[in-house]
C-alpha cells in the first residue's frame, strides 16, 4: 500500500498494461481469420459482408468487433476517388478557348487551371532548363515553329559545363568567400567529370523552381498565420498531419489533379515543403521581442516596412532553418517525384535501384547531396551578406565579379569551340560531358559488396534467418494478435494517464480512424517494422550521442555526419542492403534503423549540449564524478529533449518503413506502391497516408505532452 | 512659461476583452481590484500631467506601476482605452495610420531597455534605419548616422553588429538611433537598467551632457528612484497605475505626499539631492553673518561652510542679490531630521 500511494503513476501504468493483456488473452482469434483481409476493393466474394454509404458499395470479411473492428471508413478512398473525378470532369464546365484549335472549347474549370498551371511551371522549369543545357521549348513558347525555321541561328546550344561552374563558384566567393568558391567549383567539376551533369542540370533546373516558390509560399502563409489567429487554426491540423505524411502519398492524387512530368513534381513539392516553411516562420515571428517591433514602430514604418525590414530580417534564424528544410524537402522530393515522370538525377536513382547498381546510385546520390549543401550553404552566406558603405572602390574593384564570369564565360565558350576540333567525332568533353561517358567508381563499390556478400554469405544468410525466424516473425506475429479492442484501449489509456482526458481523445479518434480503415491489419505490420527499427535506432543514436558529447570536436564532427547522411538521398540506403540480405524485413529495418539513427544521435548531443554550464560546476562542486555527473544532472534535464529525437525518430522510422515498400514488405507502403500504378489510387493513396500520419502524431501527441509537462516540472520550458 | 508639448487628460489604459465598455460604466472611478475580479487588469488610472517644451519629466515606479505602458499609450505603441493625449495640441488618440507615421518619422524618437536592436544591421545601419524607412538617399542617411555614431562615441566601431558590442555600447547604439531624425520628443524607456552600476553612472553623465546641447523634450521612465532624481526636472511617482506624486525632486524628497512616496524618500541623501534654495528662508532677516551662498549650490557642497558659522548666512542669487537666509541648525534638520524613528 505504502508504494501505492509513493508511486501511483506507476500503478496506473501496470493496471493499464494487465487490463491490455487481460483484453489480449479474452479474445480469441476467430478461425476465419487470415492476415490478407478483404479491401474496400473489388474481389467479391460471397463471404464477404457489405453495406452501403453515401451510394458506395463497401465489402469487406467481418470478424467479431473485438478482435477487427469493421471498415466502416471504407467508403472515403472509393468516395475521394469519385469526387475528384467529379471535380477534375464534370464540375462547372465552362467555355475556353484553344489556342490550337482556334475555337471555344468546353472544359470543366478545375481541370483548366490545373493545365495552365502545369503549362505555367513547365514554362518555368523548361525556362531555366535551356539555358543550362538547351532547348527550344522556351522560344517557341513565345514565337513559333515556324519562326525558328526561318531563323536556325536561334537554336543556341546550353552553356558549357565550365561556364556554369565557373559561375557557380564566382557567385560564392561573392556571396561567401573562398571556401565556399572552391567547395562550388569542385562540386561542379564532380558532376561534370563523373557523367551527371544532364541530370544534375535536371534536377537543379526543377528544385531552381520549386525551392523559391515553396519558399514564398511558406513564408507568405505564415505570415499569415502569425498575423491572424483564424488562419493559424484552420492551417495548424494540415501542417500537423503533413508533417508525419509519407511524401509519397501526396504523390498519388498529384498524379490525378496535375498528370505526371517535372510541373507535377514541382506542385507535390511545394505541398511537402511549404508546411515545415510555414512552421518555422510562425515560430521566429513569435519569438521576436516585443521591443523590437516597438522599435520599428516608433522609427516610423509602415506595416509593410516593419515586415519587410523588422519583422523578417530578425526571425531569419528560424527562417533561414525553413529554407534549409525547403532545400532538403525538394531534393527529396526531387527523388521521389521520379515515380511520377521528373527527368534528373531521382531518375537515374531508380534504374540504379531496379538494377541493384549501388556503384551508380552512391554517385548519383552523393551528387544530391553535394548539391543541396551548396545551395544550403549559398542561401545562408547570401541572408548573411553585409553591406560596405565606406569602401572607396574602383571600377574594377566593384565589378570584379561581373568581368570574372565574363571572362570565364568567353573563355568557357572559346574552350568548347577548340573542344570541337580536339574531340572529333567524339564527345566534346569541354562542352559536356554525357551520361556514362564520364569516370565511373562504380565497378569498385558493385565489386566491394559483391566481395562482402562472397566473404561472409554464411555469416549473413545465418544472421538474417536467426533475426528473420527468431526475432521478427515472433514479434510480428504478437503485433497482429493485438485485438483492435485491446490496441485501442492501450492506446486511449496511454493517452489519459500521459495528458488527461484531452490527449485520451485525440489519441481515441486517430486510432480509430486507422482501426476503421480496411487496413487496419497493415497498420499493425508498419507499426511492428517502426517499433523495431525504433528501439534499435534509438539504443545506437543515445549511447554514440553520450559518447560524443564527452568531446567538442567529435560531437562537432558526428552532427556534421548527421547533415550528410540527412541529405543523402534515402533511397540510396535500400541498395546496399538490399543486396546483402534479399527481399526481406531485415533489409527493411536495417535501412529504417541507419536513416533513423540520425535524429536519435543529432538530438542525444543536442539535449546535452543544451545543460546550463552552471549546474556542471554545481555538480562539480558537489564533487561528483563523470559518471555521476551523466546520470544525476545531465540525463534528467536533457531527457526531455532527447524525447523530442525519439519524436523525429519516429517519423523518420516510419517514412523508411514506407518507402521499403520498394524492397516488397506487406504493411501500408506496399499498398501506396499499389496506388501509384492504379488509376484509381488516388483515394487509397491519401487514405493510407493520412493512416501513417496518424500513427506518427499518436505518437507524437503522447510524446509532446509528456516533454511539455516534464519540462514544465524541470523549469525549462 | 514656455509652450506644452505633451499633454494627457484623464488617460486610462485597461487591458482585457470588455474594458472600454467597464470603463465607461465605472464613471471614471476605477478600481483596480474590482476589475480584476471581472478579468481586466489597470494598466494606467487617470494620467493627468503635462510636459512643458525641454523639460525631462521621469515616471518612476516599481515593475507593475504602469509606467512603461503609460509610455506606451503616450508614443500610441498601445491605444489608451479612456482619456485625451494632446503632443503639440494634436489629439494623438484621433491621428490616422498614415498620419501617426508621419509624427513618429518627424518629431519621436524611443530608447528601450533591452536595446531593441536589429540583429542583423550593423551599428551604422541601425542608426541610418528611421532615416532609410523615411526614404532619405542612402548617402545621406549613412552620413548623418556618422555623424550620430561620433555624438555618442562609438567612431571606429560602426561596422561592428549589435552582437559584438557591450551592453553600454548597445545603449549608445540605441540613443543614437533615436536622435537620427532629430527628434523634438524624447522617450526613453528604462534605457540604463539593464547596465552595470558604473556603466549606467556613465551614461547617466553622457546623458545629461547631451539632454544640455539638445534640449529634448523627455519623457524618462525608471525604477530607481536615484536615478530620477539625478537627471529630473520633475519625477512622477507611479503606483498601480495611479500616479501619487508628480512635482520636483526637491519637493517630492520635503513633501512626500503619501506614505508610499515617503517610503522612496527616506533613504534618500537629502544633502546630495537638495539645494540651498530649497530649505532656506524668504522672509527678510537683517541679522545676517558675514558668508554668501548660492542658491543654486548643492547643501553637501556649502554645509561644512555653513554649519562652522555662528550666525544666520546669506544666500544670494548668481547676481549676487539677497534672496533668503538659513540659519546652520536648518541644514542640520535637513540632513538628519524628520525621519521616522529607526530608520
Amino acid at each position: 500500500m505504502e508504494y501505492l500511494k509513493k508511486y501511483p503513476k506507476l500503478f496506473q501504468w501496470l493496471f493499464l498494461l494487465v487490463v491490455f493483456f487481460a483484453l489480449c488473452f479474452a479474445i480469441d482469434v476467430p478461425e476465419t481469420y487470415k492476415f490478407i483481409r478483404g479491401q474496400a476493393e473489388f474481389v467479391k466474394d460471397p463471404n464477404q459482408s457489405v453495406y452501403f454509404f453515401l451510394g458506395k458499395e463497401v465489402r469487406y470479411y467481418a470478424f467479431d468487433v473485438f478482435w477487427r473492428l469493421p471498415p466502416l471508413l471504407g467508403w472515403l478512398p472509393i468516395w475521394i476517388n469519385d469526387s475528384l473525378f467529379f471535380l477534375m470532369n464534370e464540375w462547372m464546365p465552362m467555355e475556353f478557348w484553344n489556342e490550337d484549335t482556334q475555337e471555344f472549347k468546353t472544359r470543366p474549370i478545375l481541370l483548366q487551371i490545373s493545365r495552365n498551371l502545369t503549362a505555367f511551371m513547365t514554362f518555368l522549369i523548361e525556362l531555366i532548363r535551356e539555358i543550362l543545357l538547351g532547348g527550344l521549348e522556351t522560344i517557341v513558347a513565345f514565337t513559333s515553329w515556324d519562326f525558328i525555321d526561318a531563323y536556325p541561328w536561334l537554336e543556341l546550344p546550353g552553356l558549357p559545363w565550365t561556364i556554369v561552374a565557373a559561375g557557380a563558384a564566382i557567385l560564392s566567393y561573392k556571396l561567401s568567400g573562398k571556401g565556399l568558391a572552391l567547395f562550388a567549383g569542385l562540386t561542379m567539376i564532380y558532376i561534370s567529370i563523373f557523367g551527371q551533369w544532364k541530370p544534375s542540370m535536371q534536377t537543379l533546373s526543377f528544385i531552381l523552381v520549386a525551392a523559391p516558390l515553396s519558399f514564398i509560399f511558406g513564408l507568405g502563409l505564415g505570415i499569415a498565420a502569425y498575423k491572424s489567429k483564424r488562419v493559424e487554426k484552420a492551417l495548424y491540423p494540415i501542417l500537423l498531419v503533413m508533417q508525419t505524411m509519407p511524401q509519397y502519398a501526396v504523390l498519388v492524387p498529384a498524379l490525378v489533379l496535375f498528370g505526371v512530368g517535372d510541373h507535377a513534381a514541382v506542385i507535390i513539392t511545394m505541398v511537402v515543403a511549404v508546411p515545415p516553411m510555414i512552421l518555422l516562420t510562425i515560430l521566429g515571428l513569435r519569438a521576436i521581442p516585443p521591443e523590437v517591433i516597438e522599435a520599428g514602430r516608433m522609427s516610423g514604418c509602415t506595416n509593410w516596412q516593419l515586415m519587410l525590414k523588422v519583422l523578417i530580417p530578425t526571425a531569419r534564424r528560424d527562417i533561414l532553418i525553413g529554407v534549409n528544410q525547403v532545400i532538403m524537402v525538394c531534393f527529396s522530393m526531387a527523388v521521389i517525384s521520379a515515380f511520377i515522370g521528373a527527368k534528373g538525377l531521382g531518375f537515374n536513382l531508380l534504374l540504379a535501384l531496379n538494377q541493384l547498381n549501388i556503384g551508380l546510385a552512391l554517385e548519383a546520390g552523393l551528387c544530391i547531396s553535394l548539391i543541396a549543401i551548396l545551395l544550403d550553404k549559398m542561401s545562408l552566406a547570401w541572408a548573411n551578406k553585409q553591406t560596405d558603405y565606406f569602401g572607396n572602390l574602383t571600377f574594377f574593384q566593384r565589378n570584379k565579379n561581373v568581368i570574372f564570369f565574363a571572362a570565364s564565360f568567353v573563355i568557357g565558350i572559346i574552350l568548347a569551340y577548340v573542344g570541337t576540333f580536339i574531340f572529333k567525332g567524339s564527345f566534346n568533353y569541354l562542352f559536356e560531358i554525357p551520361h556514362n561517358k564520364g569516370i565511373s567508381t562504380a565497378d569498385f563499390w558493385n565489386k566491394g559488396v559483391d566481395w562482402i556478400f562472397d566473404t561472409f554469405f554464411v555469416y549473413i544468410k545465418a544472421f538474417n534467418t536467426w533475426l528473420i525466424q527468431d526475432v521478427l516473425q515472433p514479434m510480428r506475429a504478437l503485433y497482429l494478435r493485438m485485438p483492435a479492442v485491446a490496441t485501442l484501449v492501450l492506446a486511449v489509456g496511454a493517452g489519459y494517464l500521459i495528458g488527461g482526458i484531452r490527449s485520451a481523445l485525440v489519441v481515441a479518434a486517430l486510432t480509430l480512424f486507422i482501426a476503421l480503415s480496411p487496413w487496419w491489419d497493415r497498420a499493425l505490420v508498419t507499426l511492428y517494422m517502426a517499433t523495431f527499427g525504433v528501439v534499435i535506432s534509438c539504443l545506437i543514436g543515445f549511447t554514440v550521442g553520450t559518447l560524443c558529447f564527452q568531446n567538442k570536436k567529435s560531437a562537432a564532427f558526428m552532427l556534421g555526419v548527421c547533415d550528410i547522411f540527412q541529405t543523402f538521398p534515402s533511397f540510396v540506403y535500400l541498395i546496399p542492403v538490399m543486396m546483402l540480405f534479399g527481399i526481406t524485413d531485415t533489409s527493411v529495418l536495417i535501412a529504417v534503423i541507419v536513416y533513423a539513427t540520425i535524429p536519435a544521435t543529432r538530438y542525444t548531443i543536442e539535449g546535452l549540449r543544451s545543460v546550463p554550464v552552471g549546474l556542471h560546476e554545481a555538480a562539480t562542486m558537489s564533487g561528483v564524478n563523470k559518471l555521476q555527473r551523466l546520470t544525476k544532472i545531465e540525463f534528467p534535464l536533457a531527457f526531455p529533449h532527447m524525447m523530442l529525437g525519439l519524436n523525429q525518430t519516429i517519423v523518420f522510422a516510419l517514412f523508411m518503413v514506407i518507402i521499403g515498400a520498394f524492397i516488397g514488405t506487406e504493411d501500408l507502403g506496399q499498398y501506396i506502391l499499389k496506388a501509384l500504378s492504379d488509376k484509381n489510387g488516388a483515394g487509397i493513396g491519401l487514405t493510407l497516408g493520412i493512416c501513417v500520419a496518424f500513427i506518427g502524431l499518436i505518437f507524437d501527441n503522447l510524446i509532446r505532452t509528456w516533454v511539455e509537462k516534464r519540462k514544465k516540472h524541470l523549469g525549462i520550458a | 512659461m514656455s509652450e506644452t508639448v505633451i499633454k494627457c487628460e484623464s488617460v486610462y489604459k485597461i487591458f482585457g476583452e470588455n474594458a472600454k465598455k467597464m470603463l465607461e460604466e465605472s464613471n471614471g472611478n476605477v478600481d483596480a481590484k474590482t476589475f480584476q475580479e471581472k478579468g481586466c487588469i489597470v494598466g494606467v488610472n487617470n494620467a493627468s500631467f503635462e510636459v512643458a517644451k525641454g523639460e525631462m519629466l521621469v515616471v518612476m515606479g516599481l515593475s507593475g506601476s504602469g509606467k512603461s505602458t503609460l509610455l506606451r499609450c503616450i508614443s500610441r505603441l498601445t491605444d489608451a482605452t479612456g482619456g485625451k493625449i494632446f503632443i503639440e495640441g494634436q489629439d494623438l488618440l484621433e491621428l490616422n495610420n498614415k498620419e501617426l507615421i508621419e509624427l513618429r518619422r518627424s518629431k519621436m524618437g524611443m530608447v528601450f531597455q533591452s536595446f531593441a536592436l536589429l540583429p542583423h544591421k550593423t551599428v551604422v545601419e541601425n542608426i541610418a534605419f528611421p532615416l532609410q524607412i523615411k526614404g532619405t538617399k542612402t548617402e545621406d542617411s549613412i552620413n548623418r548616422a556618422m555623424e550620430m555614431v561620433k555624438l555618442v562615441g562609438l567612431d571606429g566601431r560602426e561596422n561592428y553588429f549589435p552582437r559584438e558590442l557591450s551592453g553600454g555600447q548597445q545603449q549608445r547604439v540605441g540613443i543614437a538611433r533615436s536622435l537620427a531624425v532629430e527628434p523634438d520628443i524624447w522617450f526613453l524607456d528604462e534605457p540604463f537598467s539593464a547596465l552595470d552600476p558604473l556603466i549606467r553612472k556613465e551614461m547617466q553623465d553622457e546623458f545629461l551632457r547631451l539632454q544640455e546641447k539638445l534640449q529634448k523634450t523627455i519623457m524618462f521612465i525608471t525604477h530607481d528612484f536615484d536615478e530620477a532624481l539625478k537627471l529630473a526636472d520633475r519625477i512622477a511617482i507611479m503606483k498601480d497605475g495611479i500616479i501619487e506624486q508628480l512635482d520636483t525632486p526637491a519637493n517630492i524628497v520635503l513633501n512626500p505626499a503619501t506614505e508610499y512616496v515617503r517610503k522612496f524618500t527616506e533613504e534618500v541623501p537629502r544633502e546630495k539631492v537638495l539645494v540651498i534654495e530649497d530649505v532656506m528662508d524668504t522672509t527678510s532677516n537683517d541679522n545676517l553673518g558675514d558668508l554668501k551662498v548660492l542658491k543654486d549650490e548643492i547643501i553637501e557642497n556649502v554645509a561644512e561652510k555653513i554649519l562652522t558659522q555662528e550666525k544666520i548666512v546669506a544666500v544670494v542669487d548668481s547676481e549676487n542679490n539677497i534672496v533668503g537666509s538659513i540659519k546652520p541648525s536648518k541644514i542640520i534638520d535637513t540632513v538628519f531630521g524628520g525621519r521616522k524613528n529607526g530608520s
